[in-house]
């Protein structure tokens, strides 16, 4: 199978584990996987990405412009900045939670995310915006978003790998203490993404 | 031995070896790029097998010791890997380590991919074995900061060697051996550049055998091309995973018969100008495009959309409107890095920025977290060159300008690297200076690694702390104070202090940085807030924004550094326990 899948948000926001679990459970499927970061000047607070390619005739690390299948997307501007890697048909799933860089605080300029997840959604038939505080407050941390967001593309049968694989790549990635509620977060996003795929 | 000095993409390297089997290697996080080189020099002269890492910028720094090195040679095998970062990324300089081989006369491999990396090493050391040599891996950062599947022996064990043999005739540098290897090493590559003529990363995919075209790329633009190539099998690429020394007799076979030749690869035109050299002496009539002819572009990194532009117009096809440019995505908010919420290093700026409010200041910065300090709104970072040049170039502007408080900011990591001479030199040379050290405990920057203050090593041994204090002391500092950056009160007062004094002065801003402690505390926001923004123009702290003009800390972010409930001139903001 060809699959190219982007990640996109801001440092701290765990996009790294959604990458290296989407890798790994492609690989324990046997397929050939190749995945970069870009992650900037070091990532303080920074733009950072994965770029997740399965596929045998794969060679450039990241996504070559036009060519993504799947973008998960942790904040709604980054969605947009990243959207020259997508294919014109191709999915995204949104979270509409913006993370405001300070020089709009200090100037102001109003950047609340609805303007582009709004641009999304006019432009991309198959956008699904979810909001990150909402949805992870039953596990008391938006942490838990990057398992959650895996979830929501297992859910929509958008990840192109199967739920079971991904679940045995969390229960063998995350730290011991942590799986059961991992799993949970996982079984919600999976939930929200049938969900979608039914209305 | 593995020894190198953090700096991206290079870090990882070190790293990775950290947490696989390592029995029997000694890895360190060396205080320098030198030192690490130097180190892993005397293990490569007893025989055993050696790696060396850095970033590029770091190749600079040991570009001593390499030189002379190259010189003298190895017994065993000894591999330095050099990160090179176009764009630069995170990078000083966009500078091309392959030259850096050129310049130093020894073999460089540039890998295309994570795999290719993999299986270069091995034959880096098998080369460098064979012809007594130091080599060079470039990997760049694309390659660098890439996955895919590997497989490694874990019982891999490191060779044994005999030892140190002590030969002055052949250990010791002086003109004569100097002389007598310039010549054979000369001698040396010319042998080089046929063997890699038949190197197995030195390929050529032959599309339609009579045409008149080819394509050279080198490292990652390799990969680039060959995305191109899959919808364009006709076209002839080759691969050069040797830039040097260059396997001309491989380039000649490809040359001849050709009309026109383009020349894929970033940072400088090596191959390129290596092509011309061989068209030139072979007088063939082929036209060589890439750089320098303007055909590829001087700066910046290429991609796929890039290469398949340039392979497009090189090949007179008109490019498909694959991707339709958008142009009315809406204006989207810039993201510039900053310091972290609850970093020490903003308190430490914010102090001497209050302290020197009606004195003129220079503001030396360096390499580290702290550069950020330079963004709006806290703007103290008014030079910053390279690793310890903030406290040099303070002592610069104490000399130029006797009038103004020059102030130098240095990170503990960056102190140890290459900070020390700098304050001889100044105390040497009576200059009015105030050094500041940002101490938190941790090379931020490059991801956390250990130091000589930290107390650990990567031999998972705790050592003694080495005391920066201590350093200070014994060099004789003219004032030496010690302040927590997230006591506002007490850094102005360090400041201030400092500033009423001649000659060489010292704080050192001590706190961890918020990465490697956990913090149990959080600020929130009271009744009494006016939403005056007063907290948000000064400090730029990222957990704080305004709301539709209500004033906001982000919990998520917010580590209870209290910096904004110091400067809060309505009291607005307490200090909580986390949970
Ligand atoms: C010669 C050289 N080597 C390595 C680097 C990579 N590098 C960037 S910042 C840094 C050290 C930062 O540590 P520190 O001074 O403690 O500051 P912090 O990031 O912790 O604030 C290093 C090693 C570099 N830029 N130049
Ligand atoms: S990682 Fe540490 S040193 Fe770097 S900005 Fe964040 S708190 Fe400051």
């Amino acid at each position: 199978m060809d699959r190219n899948i982007l990640i996109c948000g801001v440092g701290g926001q765990g996009t790294v584990l959604s990458s290296k679990l989407i890798a790994s459970a492609f690989m324990a499927d046997g397929e050939v996987v190749h995945s970069a970061e870009t992650i900037g000047m070091a990532q303080r607070g920074g733009s950072v990405t994965s770029h997740i390619r399965v596929g045998r005739a794969v060679f450039s690390p990241l996504i070559p412009e036009g060519r993504g299948d799947l973008m998960l997307s942790f904040e709604p501007a980054e969605a947009v900045r990243n959207l020259n890697y997508l294919k014109a048909d191709g999915i995204v799933i949104v979270n509409s939670h913006p993370v405001k860089p300070i020089t709009e605080s200090l100037k102001e300029t109003g950047y609340d995310g609805s303007e582009m997840t709004a641009y999304l959604q006019q432009h991309y038939l198959q956008t699904y915006v979810v909001d990150s505080h909402e949805i992870c407050r039953p596990f008391g941390s938006v942490k838990f978003f990057n398992i959650i967001m895996l979830g929501i593309a297992c859910g929509l049968g958008a990840l192109g790998v199967a739920q079971s694989l991904v679940v045995a790549e969390i229960e063998k990635k995350v730290k011991e203490k942590f799986v059961e509620v991992n799993k949970q977060a996982f079984a919600a996003g999976v939930k929200l993404g049938e969900n979608y795929a039914t209305n | 031995m593995v020894a190198g000095y953090p700096g991206t993409p290079s870090t990882e390297i070190i790293e990775t070896i950290f947490h696989v089997p390592h029995d029997g290697v000694h890895l360190e996080w060396s205080v320098n790029e030198k030192a690490a080189m130097e180190v892993c020099a005397s293990a490569s002269y007893a025989g055993f097998r050696s790696l060396v890492t850095m970033k590029q910028v770091g190749l600079n720094v040991a570009s001593d010791p390499l030189m002379s090195l190259a010189y003298v040679g190895v017994k065993g095998g000894m591999v330095i890997v050099v990160a090179d970062d176009p764009g630069p990324i995170s990078s000083q300089t966009e500078q091309d380590t392959r030259r850096f081989a050129s310049f130093a006369r020894i073999p460089v491999f540039d890998p295309a991919s994570p795999e290719q990396a993999f299986l270069m090493v091995q034959d880096a050391f098998s080369l460098s074995e064979q012809y007594h040599t130091p080599v060079i891996l470039r990997p760049t950062t694309r390659v660098c900061h890439g996955y895919a599947a590997i497989e490694f022996d874990e019982h891999y064990a490191p060779k044994s060697a005999e030892g140190f043999i002590k030969d002055s005739s052949k250990w010791v540098i002086f003109p004569k051996l100097s002389l007598r290897n310039h010549e054979l090493i000369e001698k040396r590559n010319v042998q080089l550049a046929t063997e890699l003529s038949h190197y197995r990363f030195n390929t050529v995919l032959e599309g339609n055998r009579q045409a008149r075209r080819a394509v050279f790329a080198s490292g990652i633009s390799y990969s680039y091309a060959r995305e191109y190539q899959q919808e364009h099998q006709e076209m002839t690429l080759v691969q050069l995973g040797t830039a040097f020394p260059f396997p001309e007799e491989f380039a000649l076979q490809i040359l001849s018969g050709r009309d026109e030749v383009l020349c894929l690869e970033e940072l400088s035109p090596l191959v390129e100008e290596a092509l011309l050299r061989t068209a030139g002496r072979h007088q063939l009539k082929v036209t060589i495009r890439g750089k320098l002819s303007g055909d590829v572009p001087h700066a910046g990194e290429l991609n796929v959309r890039l290469c398949a532009q340039i392979l497009d117009r090189f090949y007179g096809r008109v490019a498909p409107q694959a991707i339709a440019c958008r142009s009315d995505l809406p204006a989207l908010p810039q993201r510039p890095p900053v310091l972290c919420a609850g970093c020490p290093h903003r308190g430490a700026f914010y102090a001497v920025k209050v302290a020197m409010k009606k004195q003129k200041a220079y503001y030396c910065g360096d390499i580290g977290c702290y550069t950020l300090g330079n963004a709006q709104p806290l703007d103290m970072v008014d030079t910053c060159l390279c690793m310890g040049a903030g406290i040099t170039m303070a002592q610069g502007f104490s000399h130029t300008d006797p009038e103004a408080v020059s102030f130098a900011f240095i990170g503990d990591s960056t102190f140890f690297a290459s900070g020390i001479t700098g304050i001889v030199n100044a105390i040497y040379n009576e200059a009015n200076i105030i050094v500041c050290i940002l101490d938190n405990a941790t090379t931020a920057m490059t991801g956390h690694q250990p130091h000589p203050g930290t107390g650990f090593n990567l031999m998972g041994s705790y050592v003694d702390k080495l005391k920066i204090e201590k350093i200070l002391e014994g060099l004789g500092v003219a004032k030496l104070e010690i302040v927590d950056p997230n006591d506002l009160k007490a850094s102005v007062a360090a400041v201030k202090a400092c500033a009423k004094l001649r000659g060489v002065k010292a704080i050192i801003f001590r706190s961890p940085c918020i990465s490697i402690v956990k913090s149990k505390e959080k600020c929130v926001i009271n009744a009494k807030c006016k939403n005056c923004g007063i907290c948000i123009k000064k400090l730029g702290c990222p957990a704080i924004s305004m709301d539709h003009g209500q004033t906001v800390i982000d919990e998520s972010l917010c580590v209870g550094c209290t910096l904004c409930s110091q400067i809060c001139p309505h009291r607005a903001i307490e200090k909580v326990q986390h949970g």
